[in-house]
């Protein structure tokens, strides 16, 4: 009846399956069903077709024609100037050049020290909330808030509070470190600027690693916990051989998601510093966005996406072989 | 529990969890106060916003509110008083500034424009994403672990390097700085999420339900509209809010492609400026109208908030 336990000789495979599906639509559910609609196998189609087309249409169509751009010397500003193929040149002027290079050593900066912001007070956190204090799911819920708003509408408004004599963030500042509020100039300062974006990210997505921590911490059975107990193992012990350990997977899936947004952020930075003073917060993406739309290098911009794109791509699969691997221990 | 001999471990002590309660509780109000900052500000005077040491007392003004919806011009004060009784809140504080209020400003279209893509790219890519769901949960789709993570990756691209052939694409069509050129892209970018949460929800329902249904003369399609559908109403309705949060908080594709008619509330709070710079009380204004929908939805769905911002992966 199924075919997939048909024995499958070489040329008559396929002749053979199709055989075998025949009987086995001759069952009676399924032969009753063939009657009144559709079958199973078309139903799946005419289900998923629609998802995968506009998936064709609006992420692969362009991007396959973004990789053709990225070959030539097309300018989006002069769309009927010659377009010739210009080979690797795109590629090769991408890796060479050196503003590139800062806006990925600005980007590596920006990810490492959110990460390990996020992470340490995110973990924290989830562990003091699984104390399971009164209202702790109240108190979780506030704390969850700053995640879910726009990063753009909220980036923008921190400009307000990073003002550096009127604004609050300056003013509390300058309240605990006795310092001038006018000399606390986050996001004019070439040495503060790159921490003013690190503060916000953190601000708002620290909830993220914690819930995803909590889940983790609660994904620990009580009874390995009072085997430790029986073992005499101190708090400390049980907290590095116990507790870290069995986290380990849930944080680093945290750390992949927040690694992946960060690599692509644009928004909030762009409303916050726009990049600057000069270029000391200029990201990647707002890098190849002033390429692209400033200076309409459509074909080189094209080329830098790519890299862009294959980088997070291959990061992230190796990255996810690594997390397998420690769920697997 | 008791403190002396049946001392459970999995239990934390009382002080422990004291102490656990009050950092966690400071830390939740420190994160709110740029949130509280927000609301206070819409309801202050420009001069109030901007005062030193930021005041905190103060008298609330709907000003903010006001030169939010509205565009003023200056005028002489002989003018304003040769106008006669002020009609309504906004005309009155306006008037106080020596302007009046020459029309309606951007802001509501500008917002309706998100709600509008909002919603429909929401109902699209729900419509579509449960379909593909409950195809890739019930039958045996050749390639199918591929096709769902080339779905999965598609979410990984930076959204600049999407927008540059998606502007070529739009202006060949078209679409440009339109709503259904918006909507359409929304809905290609939240499909994936909601093809992977919903194949989650739809997996935890079991099978046997509709199987039973079939026996019982149903088809196919009649068995996913009448057992399926409602069976999966919670995981359907949670992916949606997850959607909306999506469409209603982008900003990149909506700066990039959106200039005028189309263009969102994102791109267009930040360019709220009154004389001599960003009118922060307005823009606050703005942005709180703008946030409380969100907050609303954050409540309503904390349950379901750790399954949506993992894709699934974690579900509690």
């Amino acid at each position: 009846m199924n075919p997939k336990e048909k024995p499958v000789t070489d040329t008559t495979s396929s002749a053979m399956d199709r055989a075998a599906e025949v009987l086995a639509r001759k069952t009676p559910l399924h032969a009753a069903q063939r009657i009144r609609g559709l079958s199973d196998r078309a139903i799946a189609w005419v289900f998923i077709f629609p998802a995968i087309a506009l998936l064709l249409a609006i992420n692969i169509f362009p991007l396959i024609w973004a990789i053709y751009l990225s070959f030539t010397n097309y300018r989006a500003n002069r769309p009927n100037a010659p377009v010739e193929n210009v080979g690797l040149r795109n590629y090769e002027r991408v890796l060479t050049d050196p503003d590139i290079w800062m806006a990925m050593q600005t980007t590596a900066h920006f990810v490492f020290w959110t990460i390990v912001l996020q992470t340490v007070i995110g973990f924290t956190l989830a562990y003091l909330i699984d104390r399971k204090f009164r209202g702790h799911a109240f108190w979780t819920t506030i704390i969850l808030i700053p995640m879910m708003l726009s990063p753009a509408v909220v980036g923008n408004f921190w400009r307000f509070l990073y003002e550096p004599q009127i604004g609050l963030f300056a003013y509390a500042v300058s309240f605990v470190s006795g310092l001038q509020p006018s000399d606390i100039r986050m996001l004019g300062d070439v040495n503060l600027a790159p921490w003013s974006i690190i503060i916000v990210d953190t601000w708002m997505w620290t909830p993220y690693v914690m819930l995803i921590c909590l889940a983790g911490l609660r994904s620990i059975p009580d009874y390995i916990y009072e085997a430790a107990e029986v073992d005499r193992a101190s708090n400390w012990r049980q907290f590095w051989t116990i507790t870290v350990p069995m986290a380990l997977p849930f944080i680093m899936l945290a750390v992949l998601f927040r690694g992946i947004e960060n690599f692509k952020m644009f928004d909030m930075v762009t409303l916050l510093t726009g990049g600057g003073p000069g270029s000391t917060t200029e990201v990647a993406s707002i890098t190849l966005k002033r390429q692209a739309f400033e200076s309409w290098s459509t074909g080189r911009s094209s080329a830098f996406a790519i890299i862009l794109f294959v980088a997070v791509f291959g990061l992230a699969n190796i990255y996810v072989k690594a997390l397998n691997k420690v769920k697997q221990r | 529990m008791s403190s002396n001999t049946a001392h459970s471990v999995v239990e934390p002590s009382v002080t422990s969890k004291r102490v656990a309660g009050v950092i966690v509780v400071v830390y939740a109000l420190i994160t709110m106060v740029p949130l509280a900052w927000i609301f206070l500000t819409s309801i202050k005077s420009p001069p109030d916003s901007i005062a030193y040491p930021p005041r905190i007392l103060f008298t609330p003004t709907l000003e903010g509110y006001c030169n939010l919806f509205t565009t003023r011009t200056r005028q002489t004060p002989e003018y304003i008083e040769a106008l006669g009784a002020p009609k309504g809140t906004c005309d009155e504080v306006t008037r106080k500034r020596n302007m009046v209020i020459a029309g309606p400003s951007n802001f509501l279209p500008r917002f309706l424009n998100s709600l509008i893509i909002a919603f429909g790219s929401t109902f699209l890519a729900v419509f579509l994403g449960t379909l593909a769901a409950y195809g890739f949960s019930r039958f045996k789709v050749p390639l199918a672990d591929d096709l769902l993570f080339f779905i999965l990756s598609t979410r990984m691209m930076p959204p600049i390097a999407v927008a540059i052939p998606i502007y070529l694409m739009y202006r060949e069509l078209g679409l440009s700085d339109t709503a259904i050129g918006m909507i359409l892209l929304y809905t290609a970018v939240n499909v994936s999420l909601a093809v992977w949460l919903l194949k989650g929800f739809i997996d935890e329902i079991p099978r046997e339900y509709e199987e039973a249904a079939m026996i019982d003369g149903y088809t196919r399609l009649q068995a996913f509209r009448k057992v399926v559908l409602p069976q999966a109403t919670t995981g359907i309705a949670a992916t949606s809010i997850f959607c909306l949060i999506f469409a209603w908080n982008e900003y990149a594709f909506a700066a990039l492609l959106t200039s005028g008619t189309a263009q969102t509330a994102p791109p267009f709070i930040p360019t709220i400026i009154g004389e001599g710079g960003q009118d922060w009380p307005a823009v606050a204004a703005g942005t709180t109208i703008f946030l409380i929908p969100i907050l609303l939805f954050t409540i309503l769905l904390r349950k379901q908030l750790l399954r949506g911002i993992t894709f699934g992966a974690v579900r509690k």
